[in-house]
């Protein structure tokens, strides 16, 4: 990409320094080849016997923050991106390097226009009401 | 903290998360409802966009030079280990229509909000749901001195199809959200179990 290649000033400048920053993270990437566009409730979930994150020189702090917090309970992109503060379109792509280097693996959501079995439904209903 | 090592490899529970989202007018309550029913106080996701209003996913990104952010609130109900459910505050100017696509994409239901001091604000997201055949019901936010209406008049004027529920609600009260909500996921199964008779 041509960001490299930009002026310099353009990371610096007051306005858009907080704003662009994220995208630093994930060297400008705003999208990673085997990423599909993750859903806000997509679970992430690390991989019991995956390599230590902070072993590999290409994962960033960021990185390993996700790999840590779906170690002991999965997480959804929505809560990662809340709870790492940063925006979702960031935690997508390091979801999807993360993926790609089989740190984690993602459950996608009941696909759209499918609704869930019914008898999900009805323990959605049960639940609320039980609460 | 201790038990953070020796628990490693029993791999964590993988719920089935689902989604509900909650539209509705500038200020009509929609925050407020989710802090209501959810188990956690609300959160906050953001998202960057350019000044077209497109997501920056869909532009070169880094050079994009005006970006703004629109931000969403969400919360969380655990129903068991294995289910969980998240509410969606969704943005509500009509600029950020494109966060509504990727929100509303596999999502429940909807609750749409309406003040009847000002329904017409709640008339682009019923326009929404209906074109997208998004189960929706519509809750009406009882503020204080707004003028009570019969429903029927309510119905009439946000021309509601008669299978929509409409509800008299209170979006500080979690019995009221929790019944919005189960009145969501109720009219979803109606509506499913209604297409499955007409296809099979
Ligand atoms: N009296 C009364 N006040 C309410 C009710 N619901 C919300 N409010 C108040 O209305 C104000 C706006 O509520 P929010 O929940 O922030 O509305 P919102 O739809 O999230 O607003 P935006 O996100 O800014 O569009 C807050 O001060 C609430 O306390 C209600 O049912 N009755
Ligand atoms: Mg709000």
């Amino acid at each position: 990409m041509s960001a490299d290649g930009q002026d310099r000033s353009h990371w610096f400048d007051d306005e858009a320094g907080p704003v662009v920053r994220p995208y630093a993270m994930t060297r400008g990437r705003t999208t990673s080849a085997a990423q599909h566009r993750l859903d806000l409730i997509a679970v992430v979930v690390t991989e019991p016997y995956a390599d230590d994150p902070e072993d590999d020189p290409t994962l960033s702090p960021e990185h390993v923050d996700i790999v840590r917090l779906c170690r002991d309970s999965s997480s959804t992109v929505a809560e990662l991106a809340a709870g790492l503060d940063l925006p979702i379109g960031v935690v997508r792509v390091l979801v999807g390097d993360l993926v790609d280097g089989a740190f984690v693996h993602v459950n996608r959501p009941v696909p759209p226009a499918e609704l869930p079995d019914e008898s999900i439904l009805r323990d959605v209903i049960n639940g609320l009401r039980a609460l | 903290m201790i038990f953070g090592r020796s628990e490693r490899g029993k791999p964590p529970v993988e719920p089935v998360t689902l989604k509900i989202l909650v539209a509705g007018g500038f200020g009509v309550g929609k925050t407020t409802l989710v802090g209501a029913v959810s188990e956690i106080r609300p959160l906050r996701t953001e998202e960057l966009l350019t000044e077209a209003g497109r997501p920056v996913d869909d532009t070169s990104g880094v050079e994009a030079k005006s970006t703004t952010t629109v931000a969403m609130d969400f919360g969380r109900i655990t129903l068991r280990e294995d289910l969980v459910l998240y509410l969606f505050g969704t943005p509500g100017q009509e600029r950020f229509w494109f966060m509504w696509d990727e929100l509303s994409e596999g999502a429940l239901g909807a609750v749409v909000l309406a003040d009847t001091r000002r329904l017409e604000d709640c008339f682009a997201a019923i326009d929404y749901f209906e074109r997208r055949s998004i189960p929706f019901l519509v809750g009406v936010n009882c503020f204080e001195g707004a003028a009570r209406y019969p429903q029927e008049d309510v119905r009439r004027a946000l021309d509601l199809d008669e299978h929509v529920p409409l509800m008299l609600c209170d979006a500080r009260d979690r019995e009221s959200g929790k019944e919005a909500l189960i009145g969501v996921v109720q009219h979803a199964m109606a509506r499913a179990s209604r297409r499955r008779a007409v296809t099979t």
